[in-house]
């Protein structure tokens, strides 16, 4: 690559005659490339000082281009020297410079944090996403009666998709996760128990903890994680590339074909998966309890039906229905919300699994309160 | 304008394809494809859809890489340049992309400042400057500057790429189909917009396109992509005298008939081609 010859600035003073020569490449990659780049803007600057009658020339310069020519032109105060020798083609870019308004247009500055504007606008788009998610959840009945009535014709393509998709796919990470959290469980109750002498109700206590709380929670925020996001940036970036809007032109309603198919399949796949964690947690406690207590499988699985009434075998499958249907619902209301740019993109995904887990985590709670005398 | 170009002087290539070869599995693209591009010259490219156009535009620029076969830019070999040498040769060309591609979560200004502020060497009111400059330079005004790219209709999507394209003033531009998706006359004004710039800033513009009318009031030369090659590469009256199904079919249908006849009378030098909306 050549060496760019860099911009120059001669300044000879004699008697009255003040003479301002530039040579150089003026160009953007040059000022750049050179290393004295600030100095030469310094002296530019010291150049707005200089007398109206100084004399410029700019014969010497070999290439200029619009953003060489601003800085000179900011040496200049923004109006042609008086005395000025440049060629014709330098002339234009001159003049084009002297032409360009930028009126109408001032620098934005980031608007300073205000935490009182904030929280009022955070309160209000709670109340305007509660609102919208009240809609949907009432558009999501309506599609619901309209696949009941004629359930030949619904999307059955799409909700076998998205069950191969959340479902099938998610039983690796969730096997692994739920052994591994089974494991810990074990491990850390059985030092307590062996104090009181009580090895035994390992199985209780694994039993009640994994069957009832946390293979259904557990299952649900690892979902939410991985289907929930992967679900609201697949409707972001329909929404990005114009596809819901092609959608809507086709008479193809959003709610029956993208968000009614997958409340559908992870109401299916969730209950599912939340069978499939309690069996790997369980199978986890179990093979600690045998490590550290000397409990053997047989005795394990013998003592667990009588331990573990069955009403929360079925609470628990019932909680991964709900789960489930939260998490699609919250996952195709940011997804829809989504704007058509990636900051959005970024912020609709974050957002979705951020509430996607706490609405998981409250409704946990009302599932606690409400379910209080059952099984227990 | 074929005409301002001097036959005599040998012409300086300023992109050497040599013997290209490209293959997708089994789809070949390019077959032994050379072409040569002159400095300060508008080289259209037209073939067919799929005829492997954006593709030969991104292997020039270094995105993908040729199966085999050898391409220099400035003299240079983008393959064999080191990480520095690679961003001074890139920071001499600006490619317009088809859809604009520009950076959805910037405002139009910061699209066209990024390239500047890239630099990390100008200051930012300098920069802001240049950026307003080149936005009136394509055609819009200041008050667009703060509008996001979500927010623009498709001939100012166009029009900020190729002003975040031209942002470094380089040398050599590359425009994806620039008036694919215009209405005539903003495809006219583009047509104009390009010629002035070419003036002003000597341009080497490679352009892929295709809008006939565009075509015969832009370009020096046109390479016509078929068969896996270029099938030919000269000014547009000699290329409509190769006898190939292509040719025939794009240059001497009853449109490209209509669009031909705007084709400047082989005058002196100077005299602009008239718009072809008006012929």
């Amino acid at each position: 690559m050549e060496r760019q010859p860099t911009p120059v600035i001669e300044i000879s003073r004699q008697d009255e005659a003040f003479r301002v020569l530039l040579q150089g490449e003026w160009t953007a990659l040059a000022l750049a490339g050179c290393h004295e780049a600030r100095g030469l803007r310094a002296q530019l600057h010291e150049l707005t000082e200089a007398p109206r009658h100084a004399q410029w020339s700019l014969d010497g310069i070999t290439r200029l281009d619009h953003i060489g020519a601003q800085l000179i032109w900011q040496a200049w105060n923004g109006r042609m020297p008086e005395n000025v020798s440049l060629n014709d083609g330098q002339r234009r870019v001159f003049d084009r410079i002297a032409r360009m308004r930028s009126e109408g247009w001032k620098k934005r500055m980031v608007e300073r944090f205000n935490p009182v504007t904030v929280i009022g606008a955070n309160l209000l788009s709670f109340f305007a996403q509660l609102a919208v998610g009240i809609t949907m959840l009432g558009q999501l009945t309506f599609d619901l009666l309209r696949f009941l009535r004629a359930p030949q014709r619904g999307p059955w393509r799409e909700i076998s998709a998205n069950i191969y998709n959340v479902g099938y796919k998610a039983l690796g990470i969730t096997a692994l996760v739920g052994f591994l959290i089974g494991i810990v469980l074990s491990y850390l109750s059985a030092n307590q128990l062996r104090i009181f002498g009580a090895s035994t109700f390992i199985v209780n206590i694994l039993g009640m903890a994994i069957i009832r709380e946390l293979g259904p929670v557990l299952a649900a925020i690892l979902i939410a994680g991985r289907s929930g996001s992967a679900i609201t940036a697949q409707i972001g970036v329909m929404r990005v590339t114009e596809e819901l809007d092609a959608m809507s032109v086709m008479g193809i309603s959003h709610g029956f074909r993208l968000i009614m198919p997958r409340v559908i399949a992870l109401a299916i796949a969730m209950p599912l998966l939340v069978a499939w964690t309690d069996l790997l947690a369980l199978a986890g406690g179990m093979v600690a309890a045998r490590l550290q207590l000397d409990i053997s499988y047989v005795f394990f699985l013998r003592e667990l039906p009588d331990a573990v009434p069955v009403a929360n075998l079925w609470l628990g499958l019932g909680k991964g229905v709900v789960f489930g249907m939260l998490i699609a619902l919250t996952a195709c209301h940011f997804g829809l919300r989504i704007k058509p740019d990636t900051q959005s993109l970024g912020q609709g995904t974050t957002a979705s699994v951020v509430t996607s887990i706490t609405v998981v985590i409250i409704a946990d709670a009302f599932f606690a309160i409400l379910f209080k005398d059952v099984g227990l | 304008m074929s005409a301002t170009i001097e036959r005599d002087t040998p012409r300086e290539a300023i992109i050497e394809v040599r013997n290209l070869v490209k293959r997708y599995g089994d789809n070949v693209v390019h077959n032994d494809l050379c072409l040569d591009v002159y400095r300060g010259e508008v080289l259209s490219i037209v073939g067919g859809s799929g005829s492997g156009k954006t593709v030969l535009l991104r292997q020039i620029v270094g995105l993908e890489r040729p199966t085999s076969g050898s391409i220099r830019v400035f003299g240079e070999n983008p393959a064999d340049l080191t990480a520095a040498q690679l961003q001074a040769l890139r920071n001499r060309w600006g490619l317009q992309f088809q859809r604009g591609a520009l950076f959805s979560a910037l405002s139009v200004i910061d699209n066209i400042a990024l390239p500047l502020r890239e630099m990390r060497a100008l200051p930012d009111n300098l920069i802001c400057q240049a950026s307003l400059l080149k936005l009136q330079l394509v055609g819009l005004s200041a008050k667009d500057a703060d509008k996001m790219p979500a927010d623009l209709s498709g001939g100012m999507i166009k029009r900020v790429a190729l002003a975040r394209a031209l942002a470094l003033e380089p040398e050599l531009v590359f425009l994806d189909e620039p008036t694919a998706g215009l209405d005539p006359m903003a495809s006219d004004d583009y047509v104009a917009l390009i010629r002035e710039l070419r003036r002003e800033l000597g341009l080497t513009v490679v352009m892929i396109t295709h809008d006939l009318d565009t075509l015969v009031a832009l370009s020096d030369r046109v390479a016509v992509l078929a068969d896996h090659k270029v099938l030919a590469a000269a000014p547009i009256q000699e290329v409509i005298k190769v006898d190939h199904p292509f040719i025939r079919e794009y240059f001497l249908g009853d449109r490209a008939q209509r669009a031909l006849q705007a084709l400047p009378a082989p005058t002196g030098p100077g005299s602009a081609p008239p718009y072809p909306g008006e012929a």
